[in-house]
């Protein structure tokens, strides 16, 4: 069973939204799902600041040993802040995708999108846990 | 994941409980990966030991008076060249020189036996069944009896060494010897797909648990799947079948000289055809690579460009665990397949420049002669 927090909101694609302490801005990963699933993660390619992007839109790669994923942007926004600590360490995702081994904070356009989102237990629902 | 048309390899539940990736391959249910990672078994095998379950790996037995003309006859290295207790590499060819499997033959005192690609075994059963023809031979499809273990790594001896009065210390690469390991009846030889120094142990399906139980409970050898399997040969240049060569590609394509022996003394498949084209000459080689733009890894299929033109495609791709490089392998026309040429490789639209190099990506520490 894999680590899926209540307060999140998922994308079928295995994205999570975490909201931060400034209300339009948030955080952007992949489920502890996603990462057992993708493996020993090796490269992440992530977007440049101030990059802008719709919903569902890529905004990166995630390469693990075995398999090559692509990342999809859960709400539209611009990125924020970007994690640079993944450029040396991109294992943290597999060791901490919801803390550490985050990816991009973005500036959400309309947070209205959150409500298209999946709660904890549909997501559960959708990768059959 | 459960899949009921898959078979299963006797140590299937030991690989769930000890919460293995299970995935499809070849028709059985595989472990690729265990809890520690790709990286963290690669690494157990370049520096310590691990074990792989690969009893789904396919076995043929081949008895009868007239049992080592018949293998010479399907297979293109000399098993003439053979003692009893010794194994060699080869291949077994299409007319037309092409591989329908890569293979490892045994000889023993009263027998032969080919060990062939989990995904190959039937076609390969029907190949050799068809070359039958008036030989004296009996052959049986034994893959199901068999369980085989690789217990790869610098410390594999001294792992193997103390569960058996067998004296493996003795055994030199590519020869075996049968006896018991902890009681459970096997034969061992110095084989392997890592580039490590090992043995692989094979044993009755019924044995295949007590002896994992022996090697990974109390000597410490870490449980290793499909994936650093993977990894681990790709990074010693070893070939795989459906990848770096198939019934398109010849031994003396994939640079697999060292296995066809056409003065062997016996016709086989694919002599008049590799004949001919030692006389004639390749047209591709097999190469390695190494991507050079960082953080991109090039994957089995993706177009490869030379020259503004698509040549091939990449046959392995993965990215090596310890070294942390993209790697790969493709075939070039022959006159570029050499260490610093430059190409390109389509990953997801985008070229990538690539640079052949030599291979093996990693020296192999086996213990040759």
């Amino acid at each position: 069973m894999s680590n899926i927090p209540q307060d999140l909101y998922y994308t079928e694609e295995h994205e999570y939204v975490k909201k931060t302490e400034d209300t339009s801005v948030v955080q952007i990963g992949i489920t502890d799902y996603a990462q057992g699933e993708l493996g020993d993660v090796v490269y992440v390619d992530l977007p440049k600041l101030g990059s802008t992007f719709a919903r569902m839109e890529v905004f990166g790669t995630i390469e693990a040993v075995k398999a090559v994923s692509e990342l999809y942007c859960p709400l539209a926004g611009t990125v924020v802040e970007v994690n640079t600590a993944l450029e040396n360490d991109p294992a943290l995702v597999n060791r901490d995708p919801y803390g550490d081994g985050w990816m991009i904070k973005l500036r959400v356009k309309s947070p209205k999108e959150l409500d298209q989102l999946l709660g904890s237990s549909a997501y559960a629902g959708h990768i059959g846990e | 994941m459960a899949d009921a048309s898959l078979k299963r390899t006797p140590l299937h539940a030991i690989h769930v409980a000890l919460g293995a990736k299970m995935v499809p391959f070849a028709g059985f249910e595989m472990p690729v990966t265990y809890p520690a990672g790709i990286s963290a078994e690669h690494k157990a095998v370049r520096e310590g030991v691990g074990v792989f379950d690969v009893s789904h790996m396919g076995e043929f037995e081949v008895t009868g008076p007239d049992r080592n003309a018949f293998v010479q006859r399907v297979t293109c290295n000399d098993v003439g060249a053979l003692k009893p207790g010794q194994a060699q590499y080869s291949g077994i060819l299409t007319k037309h020189g092409t591989f329908v499997d890569d293979c490892l033959v045994y000889r023993f005192q009263d027998k032969l036996m080919l060990v062939v690609n989990a995904s190959n075994i039937q076609k390969d059963w029907d190949h050799i069944v068809d070359q039958k023809g008036g030989a004296n031979v009996r052959l049986r499809n034994i893959s199901d009896e068999v369980a085989l273990l690789a217990l790869q790594g610098p410390r594999a001896e001294e792992t193997i060494a103390p569960l058996t009065k067998i004296g493996v210390k003795m055994i030199p690469y590519y020869e075996f010897a049968e006896g018991q390991v902890a009681g459970v009846q096997c034969f061992i030889s110095r084989t392997g797909y890592t580039g490590e120094d090992g043995f692989e142990l094979y044993s009755r399906a019924d044995d295949a648990e007590q002896l994992w139980g022996l090697l990974v409970g109390q000597h410490g050898a870490a449980p290793c799947g499909l994936g650093a399997r993977d990894t681990l040969r790709l990074e010693a240049g070893l070939p795989l079948y459906g990848n770096d060569i198939d019934d398109t590609t010849t031994p003396f394509e994939a640079g697999l000289n060292f296995i066809v022996k056409l003065e062997k003394g016996s016709p086989f498949t694919g002599l008049e055809a590799l004949k001919r084209q030692k006389l004639e000459g390749i047209r591709r080689r097999l190469v390695g690579f190494k991507v050079l733009e960082e953080k991109v890894v090039a994957r089995h299929d993706m177009a490869v460009v030379l020259d503004g033109r698509q040549v091939d495609v990449v046959r392995s791709g993965t990215v090596t665990p310890t070294v942390g490089a993209a790697i790969g392998t493709t075939y070039l026309p022959r006159d570029q397949a050499k260490p610093g040429t430059r190409f390109e490789i389509d990953v997801r639209g985008r070229r990538v420049a690539a640079e052949v190099v030599k291979m093996p990506f990693v020296a192999n520490r086996t213990k040759r002669q």
